[in-house]
């Protein structure tokens, strides 16, 4: 079957990844009409969450990974 | 004394009715009973409205505040939109157990006392258990015994915590719990087996994607959250339980980060949403328990809409794993925009539900002082996103093409979601209507700039961190090894190894001993058979020798001692 929808286009992922890139930019630089004011001064310091939460994600699928080659079975591990 | 009704009561015994109502008059009555419930729950005046002598007890079956009301309001509202959403394609036992559990929720909420409090807790038990048993397949037959077995032990535990405690207190009443007090500890281990806490969290990944689609939505509702709210009633600042709900919500991220079967996924996500709980409850200022219901109420609709796209999905393609779908978005796309506000939703995006409640705990973290914490909150709100708020909805609507057109969900179905979807929406746009009903006066206002910005910089660069770690993410036909793994297979092994070592030594001891009793035996029949001295038949001149001689030994016995 023919990938019809937009999403599945080849030539529209850039320019998803393009307007995504914009939309994270503008997160960043609207802390400079609305500023954070948190219980802590770092809260304040331009794109901190974002890059919290990217370093976050980043470590957390790292775990997982490394967790997975000890933990992960195959799927009829139990039923087999 | 009774001046209200129990609002649980009526479903349980309603429930009952079901079997024998046909047609369109059982769905009338299977949804007229939720909303009954809720216009008697809307009756219970603040108090103790209903007391039953017990033994020498006097028991608080009926008991309305604020808290009880807002569990018991979320409990019967999801009753009503499960019940449109299971009534056509659900087994009738499903239904009437679905009811109990639902009726017995409310009851827990509703309940004064510790002893009705267990009644009720047990009877949920049974009625989740009905409903995973309602499948009829032998995987949902084992999934049940093992999640009614972990909840059999949550009960002893639960039981003998309460009769530790009201033999020392002398008093039944559920109110705050003071853990010095003995049994306190027993009890809050009951409790937090029900809201799957480290070590027992297995089960509801376990059981819960076992059950049929509608089934589970209805598993995903009651269980967990009415263990958030006795632990709220009961235990409010225990400190432990910051560092356990922390430890449930990152157990749940990263085991979603592993999982392929998208119940599972979503299953594993109930355990982080009430991680926050959990830890809002132990920070336990009037901010963080307002968080945690605000949390609980807003969880339910959410975390069940997530069930019930997956449930519309399971039911339509029959197929479970992410990595058999994709794409669904072109056949389902009402489906599609109903996961992905659920997924929205979960996430604590802005203008949803989970925005204006979750902001709340971590405020509270952050009001605290509680730096680490925080930090540890704000890291687990980007982590829900990327391990479900955006996973979900990517593997199984969108990414690949998997060529698969399923029709559109049924009707009932589309219902019951879209009911759920427009109030995760209007209760993030309308804080002030939730937040009219939490236990305490709120002065919280979520919708800053600040905190928008803040939350958005999280989410989308959590976002980001998906799309770059992508192939990282690929999908595996493979499951994670739980805790459950030590029930499942190493306790069998244990078991079938002690028998392996065992047995020569239970052979050679069987062997020894028959040998002994053998031998015994075979002396026996050597000197008392019938060709033994003492059992053969002796001829009578030997014997009036023998008889004689006895005899005189007698007559110089007696006389001698004489």
């Amino acid at each position: 079957m023919s990938n019809t929808h937009w999403l599945y286009r080849k030539e529209n992922h850039r320019k998803l990844w393009f307007g995504g890139g914009i939309l994270l930019l503008l997160t960043v630089l609207a802390q400079w009409v609305f500023e954070i004011h948190g219980q802590y001064e770092f809260e304040a310091w331009l794109g901190f969450f974002g890059v919290f939460g990217f370093v976050s994600c980043v470590l957390m699928v790292l775990f997982a990974k490394l967790l997975g080659l000890l933990i992960k079975r195959k799927d009829n591990y139990y039923h087999d | 004394m009774i001046e209200a009704f129990p609002p649980g009561l009526i479903m349980v015994f309603g429930a009952f009715l079901l079997p024998v109502l046909r047609g369109g008059v059982r769905t009338v009555w299977l949804l007229g009973l939720p909303l009954l419930a809720l216009y008697l729950v809307w009756q219970v005046p603040d108090g103790v409205v209903a007391t039953v002598s017990f033994l020498d007890y006097r028991l608080e079956p009926l008991r309305g505040d604020r808290l009880s009301r807002l569990f018991a309001t979320i409990f019967g509202l999801m009753a009503f939109v499960g019940g449109i959403y299971a009534y056509r394609q659900a087994r009738l036992l499903e239904l009437c157990a679905a009811m109990i559990y639902a009726g017995a929720a409310i009851g827990a909420t509703m309940a004064g006392d510790l002893i009705s409090l267990f009644v009720c807790w047990e009877l949920m038990a049974l009625g989740s258990t009905l409903v995973i048993w309602s499948v009829g397949k032998d995987k949902a037959y084992g999934a049940g015994m093992r999640y009614l077995l972990i909840h059999l032990l949550g009960g002893v535990v639960l039981m003998a915590g309460i009769a530790a405690y009201v033999n020392a207190t002398g008093s039944v009443a559920f109110n705050a719990i003071d853990t010095s007090a003995p049994g306190a500890w027993l009890m809050l281990v009951g409790f937090l087996i029900n809201a799957g806490a480290p070590p027992l969290s297995a089960w509801i990944a376990d059981a819960y994607p076992e059950a049929s689609p509608s089934g589970t939505v209805f598993l995903s509702a009651f269980t967990t959250k009415t263990a958030v709210y006795v632990l709220m009633r009961g235990f409010p600042g225990t400190e432990i339980l910051i560092f356990i709900g922390l430890a449930m919500i990152f157990y749940g991220i990263i085991y979603a980060l592993l999982e392929n079967d998208v119940r599972r996924i979503l299953a594993y996500s109930i355990v982080n949403q009430v991680g926050f709980m959990v830890t809002g409850i132990g920070i336990g200022t009037e901010l963080a328990i307002n968080g945690a219901a605000a949390h609980a109420f807003a969880g339910v609709i959410y975390t069940s809409l997530l069930m019930m796209s997956a449930g519309a999905v399971l039911y339509r393609t029959g197929r479970r794993k992410c990595s058999e779908l994709g794409g669904l978005l072109q056949g389902m796309p009402f489906t599609t925009a109903c996961g992905v506000i659920g997924a929205l939703a979960i996430s604590a995006f802005p203008l949803s539900s989970g925005f204006i409640s979750k902001l709340m705990t971590k405020q509270a973290a952050a009001d605290e002082h509680l730096l680490l914490i925080w930090l540890l909150l704000q890291a687990a709100s980007a982590g829900v996103f990327l391990s479900v708020g955006i996973k979900f909805p990517w593997f199984v609507f969108f990414e690949k093409n998997s060529g698969l057109r399923p029709p559109e969900a049924p009707l009932n179905m589309r219902v019951a979601m879209g009911l759920f979807a427009s109030l995760c929406i209007f209760l993030g746009v309308a804080p002030g209507f939730l937040y009219a009903f939490l236990p305490f006066a709120v002065d919280y206002v979520p919708y800053t700039g600040g905190h928008v910005v803040m939350q958005l910089q999280l989410l989308l660069f959590s976002g980001l961190a998906f799309f770059v770690l992508l192939p990282l993410m690929k999908r595996t036909l493979t499951i994670s090894l739980d805790l459950d793994w030590f029930y499942r297979r190493f306790a069998p092994a244990l078991v079938r190894l002690c028998f392996r070592l065992s047995t020569p030594i239970d052979r050679a001891l069987r062997r020894g001993v028959v040998e002994r009793l053998s031998r015994l035996i075979q002396s026996l029949h050597t000197w008392c058979g019938p060709q033994g001295v003492v059992g053969r038949a002796w001829a009578t001149g030997p014997m009036v020798v023998v008889v004689l001689l006895l005899l005189s030994g007698t007559l110089a016995f007696y006389f001698g001692g004489t």
